[in-house]
């Protein structure tokens, strides 16, 4: 998927070497879930599905923190309205069954009406003030769904709401085995496809807004606020309408893991989740594309091989396990974290600007080799 | 060529206890290079801050081009044709020159999210006008070979230029520039004269806030002097160096 967006990326640079890395990545991506399945097992199959979801979270992201450089905490307030909105549509909480394509576009909606509701009284704010307000506004979510059982009854508290619909086409359901054209497919690749297509949708509306008037006007926001007033940017509207895509793409993934879920509660959207987004767009290359793809893929992947392989490492090595594999995950992750800022500051991909921007080029040099 | 573009009427601002502008009215005719000098804070940039919408002003009201400017939005006062630079230069560091310049063109141009993504006709139309454009503008200001850098990796001249270009971008009416020729050496400001002057052949009028007096008496049609937050005279360069008032802000009083 990386080179895709790479290729896309280069498309007028050489075409037809564009065209044949389409076909040869489409032919990965279709064959991938089938590659993990036989290799890996359906447990793995349903960490590559995450990741699709935490694909399109970060590239939400991407917008609000690495375009706009609007620092946001509570990011995943709005994977909550998606999924929330979802799960009280079409489960039996209240009787009500909608069609998937009628509620991943509302909570496409939805989540964009509260990022506005967000952006709106943090206009003024930057940097660390920011933070905190959106760190709040997050939290405040979470509280909310988990207190809005009494005195009527909306989100179930903290139990959740389960039994949700899974997703459903028309009439086929991804719950179930497919076979089409005598192949049959698990639920789990056809989820798969699905969330494939909508990342890859959402990868692609990404590029093309990056270099657009649009990008262009959220970058320059990112570099020089007052600057960018004085181009006549009207900064208010800009930087509410990076609140609302980036929204509206935390929404759509919310959607998606409700019917995949097919149960939420409060639980899923803590702090740590909202850390874990932000993790993902600054560990990958923040405003790179394909870095923060990388940094969903790896930042989902990474603490489930944690998981799975401590255990069997320590037996290997000291014949009895040690250290709790769950606390070692954290430890271990943190490790990374530490050693991917000391040694690429600017990410695992930063953007070519990023990147000359970190080699410690500084301003002083580029003035002596100008005069 | 004598209608009035912008009219100043008793614009003052003040700083809590400290007053940085007191009722400065002044006038800018169409077509002219109007130089704005005074000794350090005497109010310049303060001045700059208020017509650019950056300063809500306390009193008073700023008409241009016949209509009544909107009070600090600054980006309705682009909309209006009134563009700047800044006395610290203000690029998009990150950026490159060309799409530094390619900024300065969102005012003029409407492609909106669904122009960005679905790319019709008009959109992509638009695009590349702006590239052209912008293209156009390097070459005018003498820095497209340096399109494709960083701003932040220019030099200090050229970033002065490249501030140049993308306020030129925004298609202005009037051109505000904040000590243009600081820290430039000889033929840096040689070659700041020359952009100047060709802008203002080009039909832009020009506001200068300079330091660099040999600079302002040379190309300003008129210049005003403010001290201490009041203009205390507006007049053609020979006649400002000769007013007393004005020896007495730069050199301090009498001696009598």
């Amino acid at each position: 998927m990386m080179t895709l967006a790479h290729s896309l990326g280069a498309w007028r640079c050489d075409k037809r070497a564009a065209i044949a890395a389409t076909i040869a990545m489409g032919l990965m991506l279709a064959a991938f879930p089938f590659m993990i399945g036989s290799a890996l097992g359906n447990s793995w199959l349903r960490i590559v599905d995450f990741a699709l979801l935490y694909i399109m979270l970060a590239l939400g992201l991407n917008i609000v923190v690495g375009f706009a450089g609007l620092l946001d905490m509570g990011y995943i307030a709005f994977y909550a309205v998606g999924a929330y909105l979802y799960a009280l549509l079409a489960s039996p909480h209240f009787g009500l069954h909608l069609p998937v394509w009628l509620i991943i576009p509302a909570g496409a909606v939805l989540a964009g009406v509260f990022g506005v509701l967000l952006g709106a009284p943090t206009l003024r704010l930057r940097g660390d003030y920011l933070a905190i307000v959106t760190l709040g506004f997050g939290e405040i979510v979470r509280i909310f769904l988990n207190n809005l059982n009494a005195p009527v009854n909306i989100t179930n508290g903290p139990q959740g709401v389960s039994g949700i619909d899974p997703i459903h086409l028309g009439g086929i359901t991804l719950a179930k085995p497919l076979s089409i054209l005598g192949f049959t497919i698990s639920s789990l690749h056809a989820y798969y496809y699905f969330f494939l297509a909508l990342a890859l949708l959402i990868v692609f509306i990404t590029i093309r807004l990056e270099n657009s008037r649009i990008g262009r006007a959220w970058v320059a926001i990112r570099e020089d606020e007052i600057a960018a007033k004085s181009c006549g940017i009207n900064t208010r509207n800009i930087k509410l309408l990076a609140f609302t895509m980036g929204a509206s793409f935390g929404g759509v993934a919310g959607g998606l893991f409700a019917g995949f879920q097919g149960f939420v509660s409060p639980e899923s959207f803590n702090l740590m989740e909202s850390v874990m987004v932000l993790c993902m767009v600054v560990l990958g290359g923040m405003g790179n594309i394909p870095g923060v793809i990388l940094g969903g893929i790896l930042l989902t992947i990474l603490p489930e091989v944690f998981r799975h392989g401590a255990g069997p490492v320590q037996m290997a090595l000291f014949g009895k396990i040690l250290l709790d594999p769950e606390a070692l995950r954290m430890l271990l992750f943190g490790l990374a974290l530490i050693v991917v800022m000391l040694y690429r500051p600017a990410g695992l991909w930063p953007s070519t600007t990023r990147r000359r921007e970190f080699r410690g080029e500084s301003t002083t040099d580029a003035l002596k080799e100008g005069e | 060529m004598n209608t009035q573009l912008l009219e100043a009427r008793a614009i003052a601002k003040y700083f809590g206890g400290v007053t940085a502008l007191r009722d400065v009215s002044l006038s800018i005719r169409q077509g002219e290079i109007y130089g704005l000098i005074g000794p350090n804070g005497a109010g310049k940039t303060t001045f700059f801050n208020v017509l650019t919408g950056l300063y809500h002003p306390d009193s008073g009201e700023l008409i241009f081009n016949g209509e009544k400017l909107p009070a600090s939005t600054p980006h309705l006062a682009a909309r209006c044709g009134i563009a700047r630079t800044f006395q610290n230069i203000r690029l998009f560091g990150n950026m490159t020159a060309m799409e530094n310049v390619m900024v300065g063109r969102h005012v003029r141009t409407h492609a909106g999210v669904l122009g960005a993504v679905l790319r019709d006709r008009r959109t992509t139309r638009e695009e590349a006008a702006i590239r052209r454009r912008a293209e156009e503008l390097l070459n005018y200001v003498g820095i497209a070979d340096r399109a494709d850098d960083l701003a932040r990796h220019l030099s200090y001249g050229d970033q002065r230029r490249l501030e140049i270009a993308r306020a030129l971008a925004t298609d202005p009416k009037l051109l505000a520039l904040d000590e243009p020729a600081a820290g430039m050496n000889g033929t840096e400001t040689e070659g700041l004269r020359e952009l100047i002057e060709g802008i203002r052949k080009d039909g832009i009028t020009v506001l200068l806030i300079e330091h660099d007096v040999k600079l302002v008496m040379g190309l300003c049609d008129r210049v005003a002097v403010l001290d201490y937050g009041e203009k205390i005279c507006e007049d053609i360069p020979v006649v400002v160096q000769k007013d007393p008032k004005v020896i007495e802000a730069y050199l301090g009083g009498s001696i009598a």
